[in-house]
């Protein structure tokens, strides 16, 4: 197979796509935000509740995309999960970085590790909107606004 | 003899398929095979030709000059009036506006002839299969003028509900909007019919035309259609061009359009005049030189063989049917008798993104999202589907790769 492919489409990317963590609706949650990509119709909802030490204690997404989002948003969420929301923000820097192929040098080992199996989007530029649809919800959720899009 | 070079009732492949020298390039290493021609079709040689020896040595602005090259250029621009005229057996050569797309047609009747007739209230009939773009003109009368829409849905296997239709179009119906060709199911919509309940009951029909104006003759006095809206990239022409087709009284009755020079009689300090159509709705300087490469593709299509065009195009769709139509985990969307070349399907637990990406890396390229047919992804309880289109150059091996890396996409995804 295409090795870029492989790359793409590797097991763990698989295995959030079908197997998103942390899906569903939060209730109670502080900040909800709503993700659209204009130009395949997908959707994703992103919940996160912050206490008042501006800790994100917890995080859930809803919605339809392919895999490729769909595996985004089920990182992004358990990833964010327990961190403050300037480390979440910082992280989600990291991210974007990571999948224009623009480096993502800010991101810790750790975490570069667990991010890095979204680094083969960045071969793919005609996806990268797909990959980072989850993350402009949540920071579209936290900075208060209620949609975002990739386009 | 191979399907490659094959002759299909005076409809030589082989030949067609040199005409279009992007044929031969590659894509990720992989010779192309494009089937995304409901999106906007490639240009043969011909029509590339036209263009570049037009711009090399016959241009000028068009209605303006004395000079020579302005009488030639003016010349070039009325002969691809006539030529469209002709393309879609109009009365008069006045009754064909260009426009930049079919869009832009669309947006035109809204604005010069349906939102100075409509009230609060007031309805318009749209099926369900529409593309965007013959949907939000129309919304923009329910935002400006407070319009109504009647939705005409579709059958299961995609064909319009002319019963529905018929019932919908009451006394407070000021259009019908409908797609000849839907471009995501392929369906051919019977325009002649719906054209004729809506006249039993004084309302106006217009068509969008952009798909089906590639693949079906047309015959706007036969119909006897009120307007019909085409584009000029899918029909084998350039970008930047359409036309709109309107019977010369409606036209004659209608607001202009942009303003701008071409499009006045007299303009004087306090007041104007304007233009007869089709220069009332043609301000400012046309797309002269995609005006004379829309001419050079129906001329170039007037060349082919039609009936074997249309068989081999069939042909690859029925190739195509058959062979995704074996797979259990591949759902077709839009099945109805009479289909043009367009199949969409979806396939299970893979989207369509998903699908189109692993397909380009096999030098595939197909169209997957929602077609700007979010009314009718609806109605099918689908967010996308995965499109394969053909034009005149496809081959059955192409449906073949085609095939062979959906395989490859459920290898990896599945």
């Amino acid at each position: 197979m295409d090795d870029s492919l492989r790359e793409l489409y590797q097991e763990v990317i698989l295995d959030h796509s079908r197997h998103p963590r942390r899906f569903g609706a939060l209730a109670g949650a502080t900040h909800v935000g709503e993700g659209h990509n204009p130009l395949c119709g997908d959707k994703v909802k992103v919940y996160l509740d912050v206490g008042q030490d501006g800790r994100i204690s917890d995080v859930r997404f809803e919605g339809r995309g392919c895999a490729i989002s769909q595996a985004s948003a089920s990182l992004m969420s358990e990833m964010v999960a327990g961190r403050t929301v300037g480390e979440a923000e910082k992280l989600m820097d990291g991210f974007l970085h990571l999948v224009k192929g623009e480096g993502g040098s800010e991101l810790n080992d750790e975490d570069r590790e667990q991010l890095e199996v979204m680094g083969g989007v960045s071969a793919f530029p005609m996806r990268v909107k797909c990959a980072t649809l989850a993350w402009h919800t949540m920071k579209s959720a936290l900075e208060g606004g209620t949609s975002a899009r990739t386009e | 003899m191979t399907a490659q070079t094959r002759i299909v009732k005076g409809f030589d492949l082989a030949l067609a398929r040199r005409d279009f020298a992007i044929l031969g390039r590659e894509v990720h290493g992989k010779p192309l095979v494009y089937l995304d021609n409901a999106a906007s079709a490639q240009k043969p040689r011909p029509v590339i030709d036209a263009m570049a020896h037009f711009a090399t040595s016959e241009y000028a602005n068009v209605h303006r000059g004395v000079h020579f090259l302005s009488a030639v250029a003016t010349g070039r621009y009325e002969a691809a009036r006539e030529t469209v005229r002709r393309f879609l057996h109009a009365a008069h050569a006045d009754e064909i506006v260009f426009t930049k797309g079919g869009t832009e047609a669309i947006n035109l009747v809204a604005y010069s002839f349906l939102e100075p007739r409509i009230q609060q209230g007031d309805e318009i009939v749209l099926t369900v299969m529409e593309h965007h773009s013959n949907i939000v003109p129309w919304h923009f009368l329910r935002e400006r003028r407070g319009a109504t829409f009647k939705w005409i849905d579709v059958s299961d296997d995609g064909a319009l509900d002319l019963e529905e239709l018929a019932l919908a179009i009451g006394p407070r119906t000021r259009l019908v909007a409908v797609a000849h060709m839907s471009n995501v199911l392929g369906t051919v919509n019977p325009l002649k019919e719906i054209v004729r309940l809506a006249h039993a009951r004084g309302v106006p029909v217009l068509a969008d035309g952009c798909q089906g104006a590639v693949h079906e003759t047309i015959d706007v006095r036969d119909l006897d259609i009120d307007f019909y809206a085409l584009t000029g990239h899918k029909l084998y022409g350039p970008t930047g061009i359409g036309a709109l087709y309107g019977k010369r009284a409606l036209l004659k009755s209608m607001r202009p359009f942009n303003g701008g020079g071409e499009m006045i009689r007299e303009v004087t300090r306090a007041e104007i005049s304007y233009a007869d159509p089709p220069a009332r709705f043609e301000a400012g300087t046309p797309p002269i030189i995609e005006a004379v490469g829309l001419a050079a593709a129906i001329s170039y299509l007037d060349g082919l063989d039609h009936e074997g065009l249309r068989a081999h195009e069939q042909a690859l769709l029925e190739h195509a049917r058959k062979e995704l139509g074996a797979l259990n985990w591949v759902r077709i969307i839009g099945d109805a008798p009479g289909k043009g070349p367009i199949l969409s399907f979806e396939a299970e637990g893979m989207h369509a993104h998903d699908v189109a990406t692993i397909l380009d890396r096999e030098g595939v390229a197909v169209r997957a999202g929602h077609h700007c047919a979010q009314p009718l992804m609806e109605r099918f309880g689908v967010a996308s589907t995965t499109r394969l289109s053909f034009g005149l150059y496809n081959t059955h091996e192409e449906v073949d790769r085609a095939v062979a890396a959906l395989h490859k996409a459920r290898k990896i995804l599945g």
